[in-house]
């Protein structure tokens, strides 16, 4: 118990000697006289603005550091080839396979790094449907994808959709393999 | 030549009935001209032997000056009226190839009946084209071959040599046969055929822009200049405005072109309208019944022109959309995929009394035929495109139209219902064509470019 108090003595001790070594160094507070570093500032005597030789390079760093192309693409550029994929779907069908489910997985990402892209969802349709039937099923397309976005947590005021039926058809084509690329939901950057 | 512009001096009643488009133009100082002698509905019609259609000989009109012009006029209009007559098959024609075997006539007053008659005639259509100041005065009598009497004879003043041949076959029509002929009539589709592209973020894609042009495919004429998607235009009731899906602001939105005011009315506009498509007159004029996905999914709408007094027809999660009306503005069909597939519906424009018309493969655009008859046009899935079939509402039987002969495609009726326009990709690319309404005497409208999605002016 001595030892104990003994401990407890020290410390208290210890505990007053720094307060008073603070205590020491509390009174310059009051002293209202740095003039040296104000002058530096405010003071005309440093001309040769240095800053500004200083600045630049250090603007140059970002884009290296920035490790991708994507952020300095223009929306042109970026969407002439997309780092978002489409989905492709089935005849008639606006379901989205495990496949489309994985593209979208990976255009969520994206989505969400780039964080302040909006997106519109185009749904496109092949040349097999009816023309004005395909204008509802490829608005049914781009909500498909848009609601998996969103399941995703990508924010609903990012992602707009628009169909054009089969009016834009990628491949002009009339065989399967052109009809196979119509089907889709496309994704344009429509601003960054 | 190129103006629509003809002045007519008779029946005036008759002219109620055709749209207003053809009448915009300016009349001429001509229609202040006293009306030429019109002796009043001298006899009835000519009839054809035993029933048969009457067998018509069209010669060629007489240019009474030998100018260039007139000469061409008066070909021009022989060779007009002679198809715009053929195309509703209400008459017979003696082959032109054998007219050269008969004298040429120079006046009405030294017509050789014997020798017409020798050829089985019934009646002669014959007509003189006078160069005069405001254009050319053109008279037209239709003759009794076997009585040599003119059972009906007309005078028009004008300048578009189209124009006076539409005129007198319309009149023929109804004087003759008692029969709303079309040759006034227009067309109207969308077309790629500019070769324009959309600029923006992707590349490589077609605009299409809104076209009429006149019911046998001539004067084509674009309509709109809005650099993007213009697509399935339909004209309104007085044939003064068309109505149609535009992309100019996105997403796809209805727009009305008045097109003799050069003016634009947006009838879908702001952020929270979604997407709006294919809008259909009503048979007054007054109301558009359109699709849109404003509450979240494709639903039937009807608005006021305007844009006011929106109301909601259909209320179901699958898609409806292509809506079309029925003569007497009661009902509207559409196309609905709440069955699986899509098929062609009809609902009361109260929204009750909802029936499935059609269950085939696949059924879209439907399109209401005008009185009397009583029925719906529409693309069914066939092989591997598009066929035109026709529902009878009354009998419920379908029968096909076209058959395989490449795909078929957005059937429109003509207002007589006797026609079809519709597009088909049997020649190559997507054109307009129409047939009758029994699939024959089937006519390519539009060669340039790609044709979609036609309508005929009522």
């Amino acid at each position: 118990m001595k030892a104990a108090r003994s401990i407890a003595l020290l410390v208290a001790c210890a505990a007053l000697l720094t307060a008073v070594a603070c205590g020491k160094k509390t009174p310059p507070v009051a002293r209202p006289t740095p003039p040296p570093p104000p002058p530096a500032e405010t003071a005309p005597p440093r001309p040769p603005a240095p800053p500004e030789p200083a600045r630049e390079p250090v603007s140059v760093p970002p884009d290296p550091v920035r490790d991708d192309a994507i952020s300095s693409a223009s929306l042109d550029e970026l969407n002439k080839n997309s780092p978002l994929k489409p989905v492709y779907f089935e005849l008639d069908s606006s379901d989205l396979s495990a496949a489309n489910q994985k593209t979208l997985d990976e255009d969520a990402a994206l989505i969400k790094r780039y964080s302040s892209w909006t997106v519109t969802i185009e749904g496109h349709c092949d040349e097999r449907g009816s023309a004005e039937y395909n204008l509802a099923l490829g608005e049914r397309r781009a909500m498909a994808a848009r609601t998996y976005l969103i399941s995703l947590g990508i924010a609903a005021t990012r992602l707009r959709t628009v169909s054009y039926g089969k009016e834009f058809p990628f491949d002009p084509g009339h065989d399967e393999a052109a009809f196979a690329k119509n089907r889709r939901a496309h994704f344009v950057i429509t601003s960054k | 030549m190129t103006k629509f512009i003809i002045t007519i001096t008779f029946a005036i009643g008759l002219l109620a009935a055709w749209p207003r488009a053809q009448q915009q133009a300016p009349q001429t100082p001509a229609s202040q001209q006293p009306p030429p002698q019109q002796p009043t509905e001298l006899a009835a019609t000519i009839e054809g032997g035993g029933g048969a259609a009457p067998r018509l000989a069209i010669p060629e009109f007489i240019a009474l000056s030998q100018d260039a012009e007139t000469m061409a006029t008066a070909k021009t209009i022989t060779e007009v009226l002679w198809d715009d007559l053929n195309f509703e098959r209400e008459f017979a024609f003696i082959p032109r190839d054998v007219y050269s075997s008969i004298p040429k006539a120079t006046s009405f007053t030294d017509v050789p009946f014997d020798r017409w008659r020798e050829l089985n005639a019934d009646g002669l259509v014959m007509g003189t084209v006078q160069k005069v100041s405001s254009g050319f005065r053109v008279e037209m009598k239709l003759f009794n071959v076997r009585t040599a009497q003119v059972v009906y004879p007309r005078q028009y003043d004008g300048s578009n040599a189209r124009l006076f041949a539409h005129t007198m076959s319309d009149e023929l029509h109804k004087s003759q046969r008692a029969l709303n002929g079309v040759a006034r009539t227009r067309l109207t589709f969308d077309s790629d055929r500019d070769g324009e592209r959309m600029t923006g973020t992707v590349q490589n894609r077609s605009i299409k822009e809104i076209y009429i042009s006149d019911y046998d495919g001539e004067r084509q004429t674009r309509v709109t200049t809005g650099r993007t998607l213009n697509i399935a235009p339909r004209w309104s009731p007085d044939g003064r405005s068309i109505a149609y899906t535009s992309y100019r602001r996105g997403g796809a939105n209805l727009f009305i072109s008045n097109i003799f005011q050069g003016t634009l009315d947006e009838v879908t506009k702001g952020d929270k309208v979604g997407e709006n498509w294919l809008p259909a007159w009503s048979p007054d004029g007054t109301k558009l019944a359109f699709s849109s996905t404003r509450d979240g999914n494709p639903e039937i709408y009807i608005v006021n022109r305007d844009g006011s007094g929106l109301r909601r027809l259909t209320n179901n999660p699958s898609i409806d959309i292509t809506p079309t009306w029925s003569p007497s503005g009661t009902q509207i069909a559409f196309t609905s995929d709440r069955s699986g597939s899509p098929q062609i519906y009809v609902v009361g424009v109260d929204g009750l009394n909802l029936s499935k018309k059609t269950s085939e493969s696949y059924c879209d655009r439907p399109t209401w035929s005008p009185a009397p008859f009583n029925e719906i046009a529409f693309a069914a899935r066939s092989g591997p495109g598009f066929d035109i079939r026709v529902l009878d509402l009354v009998t419920g039987l379908t029968k096909s139209l076209t058959f395989g002969e490449g795909t078929n495609e957005s059937p429109a009726f003509s207002p007589n219902g006797r026609h079809i326009v519709f597009t088909s990709t049997r020649s190559g690319k997507t054109q307009v064509f129409t047939m009758a309404r029994d699939g024959k005497n089937v006519r390519q409208i539009t060669k340039a470019g790609n044709n979609y999605e036609p309508d005929w002016s009522k």
